[in-house]
């Protein structure tokens, strides 16, 4: 590494021991002083931020997170949802200035197709291979290339019935 | 001195791994079993250098030997014994060695139990596990060695994180080794059957032991990792689906998919080319999980101390491993005889259809753990994927996967009447539906996912029931028959009831931990009483104590329903001294069907203090319905036929003795 | 190759692809914990803070970085020890005077950051307090410290994550800046 990659990399090193406000165990989440007094709004407050990333978190929402900007922020979310947005607009009150990064669950947009539609086609996939596999296996054995005995035979193979293990 | 040993033990293992890696593949190739019957001493061998290595690190740890920079990194003298021991794996280099130990430890049991295996087979097995080890016995001596030295050195330790610091995640981490080193085995057999060129029922037969046994460990250390984060983290919250959680994960996934197949293989000669591509992919996640959790590649609450570096070297090792199986995979498979016919319905075509939603499963946790990674690369633009993805798509796939678990048992090979199986199934219908509506009552609606979740459960609780039932003709033939046939019922079965059921409970569990968890949030004076879920808890007093590395605020909770007392729980917040670290410990008391349980926050200056508590119902049954999976599969595993190394090869489909999965 | 072939090569053709992303995931330039804001090219956000109390310094507010020159904002605070590391070089940028330095004191206790304003000395022309921290989420900072290049009409152009070291500054943000300055 170059000198001003291996500073770079030190500086790194000490701005992320720093930048990290929560320590990793511990979390209290919601403090008392933020709950609103409204239980519907409160509700969905709580719904909105377990899907908020905490940001200076390891993969956690700010739900669960004691970061100092966890609780800026979710008081800022029950502060908008006082205010009368819609779950929506909070959310793109917080993407509009961290970006799509804040939201825990993707949006569906063309860039994120690929992982919603994924699982799916994944699926559609191996069950369309599964099917020729099989069709193509009794297929290759074609019932036609054994003769009256084999066939009797075979039919009573098949229907030894349950316990024919 | 000793760390010296240790060292000099560690590069001993290496040149060990080489001969054991070379000359008993050469010797299998050529024939020669003087070159082949290298392998059992040299795996032996290498089990008792990588002890030896490994004593040697717990001597200094136990000594707190701060010479030693390992030590010095991670250890303190203040600290309580049991976490000076195992703190060695609490760390990079010392789960390092952890690993590699479980991994000679692993050939050593090959060699010394795997006596009925051809000779090529074992030498070829052996010497693959010797290549897995040569890599990571060179990537811990050149980038990670635990004995390097530090002088001078210091007073004192760093001390372990006080996280750490803690018996259900001090021993997390040998249990998922265990797991994730296991599956080796499967690898290597999945390797050296396809340089043989040959995979029978035979192959099958040897590989599900093992297979099993890692299976054991990996939902173990999982379970002990989720059960940690619920009491420790302090919002009852026990998976978050982490990227380090999501890496464990998936080897489960892999590893139950292959456990099912190799069933298949064995009874009926089919699904070859499948089961070895499983027992090589489930071994690579595991690998690709060492990688994940190592490099620094994604943030997670989880990753050691990273390191782009030594993230470059795993993954030339991952290239090598992985790369090289999946391309000998593609030029040696094909040529492996196709297997027995199957009709779709059919018990078969059942574990195909367990395959298939386990494998799709995998996919879909590991496309949303690396797809923020995928997406950087691509345009830079940074996405989070967190829970709420997963809970879409993953648990979508396990309806009709816990659906088929309690048909798929019922079903007979090569063709299967549904008719009839259905029939048998009523009960568990009805147990589904009876469930749903209790859940209705229960909670006058709920979410339907949640009351589909509870109405499975109960089918598939039912269902493993039913099953045995089938097997001893409950009820249709007089009681003493039933009775005999139950003992006598190979083990294996049990092991099957117990894990599919085990799985119901704890599924049941997930559904109404995920769903109808109470919570209130208050600050409370010492005499003041808070209410929940039919419980009161009467805040009493807080008082200061001193541990042996830390101090706590103590707080004293008494519990009590419809007047009578049920429990007093004492959560506790800790400051340790050198890591100036903050704990909670919380309080929970189970009373079977919930968890109840009780943290303590910051006081508020004016006398009060910020106190959580939480219903968790039916929690238990997570930890309860694991732990019966587990003992299933031990189950399985002590059945003596699984242990027979010559196994009796069926000629026609004559009807043999109940021969259960 | 038949289609049978392909089939067999493909998971290891997968694993080539996933391989690959591992290795672009490990350059050391990348930051997995950065998060960049979603403000850049677009206008400074609407914001107003006080001065900070006792320093002899102006208050901040939107209009001030509309005003046709090119500045560089620096979000700081007393308790961030990479703020130290960087400092010098906001000190050096000031001694210099081609590029306004301005400050925006995040979550801070006034008294706090005079203390360490006097000790390591003032390279901002205007401090800004924003203690409720609600004017950096408005900029998207999501830590300190933080750094921006501001054009002259007030878009925000550059942002910096974590300490600044020279190398960053001779080859990112003084290049910058004289572009933008043209």
């Amino acid at each position: 590494m170059t000198g001003g990659a291996r500073m770079r990399a030190r500086l790194r090193a000490a701005a992320v021991a720093l930048v990290l406000l929560a320590p990793a165990g511990g979390a209290l989440a919601v403090q008392p002083d933020e709950v609103l007094g409204d239980p519907v709004l409160e509700q969905r407050a709580r719904a909105l931020s377990k899907v908020i990333r905490c940001l200076v978190c390891q993969n956690e929402s700010i739900d669960t997170s004691n970061a100092d900007l966890a609780r800026d922020l979710r008081i800022l979310v029950r502060e908008r949802l006082t205010a009368g947005d819609s779950d929506d607009q909070v959310l793109d009150y917080l993407v509009a200035r961290y970006g799509e990064f804040v939201l825990l669950r993707p949006r569906m947009t063309p860039a994120n197709y690929l992982l919603w539609f994924g699982p799916a086609v994944v699926l559609v996939l191996g069950g369309a291979g599964i099917a020729l596999f099989l069709r193509r296996r009794q297929a290759a054995s074609a019932p036609g290339d054994l003769n009256a005995e084999e066939r009797a035979r075979l039919a009573r193979l098949l229907d030894e019935g349950p316990g024919s293990e | 001195m000793i760390p010296e040993i240790g060292h000099f033990a560690l590069i001993l293992a290496l040149l060990v791994a080489l001969v054991q890696g070379s000359l008993p593949m050469l010797g299998a190739a050529r024939g020669r079993a003087d070159w082949m019957a290298v392998a059992r001493p040299a795996a032996v061998l290498q089990l008792l250098l990588m002890l030896t290595a490994f004593l040697a690190l717990m001597q200094a740890y136990l000594a707190s030997d701060f010479t030693v920079l390992n030590v010095a990194q991670n250890s303190h003298s203040a600290k309580p014994l049991l976490y000076k021991i195992t703190g060695l794996w609490g760390n990079h280099e010392g789960s390092m060695l952890l690993w590699i130990l479980i991994l000679a430890l692993f050939g050593a049991a090959v060699a010394l139990f795997g006596r009925n295996l051809p000779a090529t087979l074992r030498a070829r097995v052996l010497a693959v596990q010797a290549w897995i080890a040569l890599g990571f016995l060179a990537f811990t001596l050149f980038t990670s060695n635990p004995f390097a030295r530090v002088f001078p050195p210091p007073e004192n330790g760093n001390d372990l994180n006080p996280l750490l610091q803690d018996p259900g995640l001090a021993f997390h981490p040998p249990m998922l080794y265990t797991g994730y080193v296991g599956f080796s085995i499967a690898f290597s057999f999945a390797v050296a059957a396809l340089i043989e060129g040959r995979v029978d029922a035979a192959w099958a037969r040897w590989v599900r032991p093992w297979t099993l046994a890692a299976w054991c460990f990996l939902t173990a250390g999982i379970a002990l990792g989720s059960w940690w984060a619920y009491y420790e983290l302090g919002w009852g919250g026990w998976w978050f689906w982490d990227p380090v959680e999501n890496v464990s994960f998936m080897p489960w996934l892999m590893g139950t998919a292959l456990l099912h197949s190799a069933v298949v293989v064995e009874k009926r000669d089919a699904l070859k080319v499948w089961t070895i591509l499983l027992a090589i992919l489930t071994f690579s996640l595991s690998l690709i999980g060492t990688f994940i959790v190592r490099s620094g590649l994604l943030t997670s609450v989880h990753a050691f101390a990273t390191d782009p570096e030594r993230g470059l070297f795993i993954l030339v090792l991952l290239c090598i491993t992985i790369g090289g199986s999946l391309t000998l995979f593609a030029i040696r498979a094909p040529a492996l005889k196709a297997g027995g016919l199957f009709a779709p319905i059919s018990r078969e075509g059942a574990l195909v259809l367990n395959n298939l939603l386990l494998a799709t499963g995998c996919a879909t946790v590991f496309l949303g753990t690396l797809y923020p990674l995928f997406l950087e690369a691509f345009g830079g633009a940074k996405v989070s994927v967190g829970a709420p993805y997963f809970n879409a798509t993953f648990a979508p796939l396990m309806v009709p996967l816990i659906a088929a678990m309690a048909i798929g048992p019922l079903m007979s090979w090569k063709r299967a009447d549904m008719a009839g199986v259905f029939g048998r199934l009523k009960f568990a219908a009805a147990a589904g539906v009876v469930a749903a509506l209790a859940t209705l009552y229960l909670h006058s609606g709920g979410p339907v996912l949640a009351i589909l979740g509870m109405a499975l459960a109960a089918w598939l609780f039912t269902g493993a029931v039913v099953e045995w039932a089938e097997r001893v003709k409950l009820f249709r033939i007089p009681l003493a028959g039933s009775w005999a046939r139950a003992r006598h019922l190979p083990r294996s079965a049990y092991g099957m009831m117990l894990a599919h059921g085990g799985l119901a409970i704890a599924v049941a569990g997930m559904v109404a931990a995920a769903n109808w968890q109470g919570e209130v949030v208050r600050v409370m004076r010492p005499g003041e009483t808070a209410d929940l879920a039919g419980y009161s808890y009467r805040f009493d007093a807080v008082r200061s104590l001193r541990g042996p590395n830390y101090t706590s605020n103590m707080a004293t909770f008494t519990v009590s329903r419809d007047g009578r007392m049920v429990a007093v729980l004492t959560p506790e917040k800790r400051l340790y001294d050198v890591q100036r670290r903050e704990t909670t410990e919380a309080a929970i008391h189970t009373t079977g069907l919930a968890d109840l349980y009780a943290v303590i926050g910051d006081p508020d200056g004016r006398g009060g203090w910020t106190v959580r508590i939480f219903h968790e119902p039916l929690v238990p049954w997570i930890w309860g319905g694991v732990l019966i999976m587990v003992a299933g599969g031990i189950l399985s595993l002590s059945d003596r036929r699984l242990r027979v190394g010559a196994p009796v090869r069926r000629r026609k489909a004559a009807p043999a003795a109940p021969a259960a999965a | 190759m038949t289609m049978r072939r392909w089939l067999f090569l493909s998971p290891a053709v997968m694993f080539t692809v996933v391989a690959g992303y591992f290795f672009w995931g490990l350059n050391p330039e990348r930051d997995p914990r950065a998060v960049p804001s979603a403000l850049i090219d677009k206008p400074v956000p609407a914001f107003e803070l006080p001065p900070l109390d006792g320093i002899d310094r102006p208050g901040l507010a939107t209009a001030d970085l509309t005003g046709g020159q090119v500045t560089l904002v620096n979000f700081f605070a007393s308790w961030c020890i990479p703020c130290r590391a960087e400092h010098p070089l906001l000190m050096d940028l000031a001694e210099a005077g081609t590029l306004p330095v301005i400050g925006i004191n995040y979550r801070d206790k006034p008294a706090a950051a005079r203390r360490w304003l006097d000790q390591l000395g003032n390279p901002y022309g205007r401090i800004g307090a924003d203690q409720g921290g609600r004017t950096a989420i408005d900029w998207g900072v999501s830590g300190v410290p933080e750094t921006f290049v501001i054009d002259g009409s007030g878009r925000i152009r550059y942002q910096h994550i974590g300490p600044m070291s020279r190398w960053d500054l001779e080859n990112k943000i003084l290049p910058l800046v004289e572009e933008l300055s043209r």
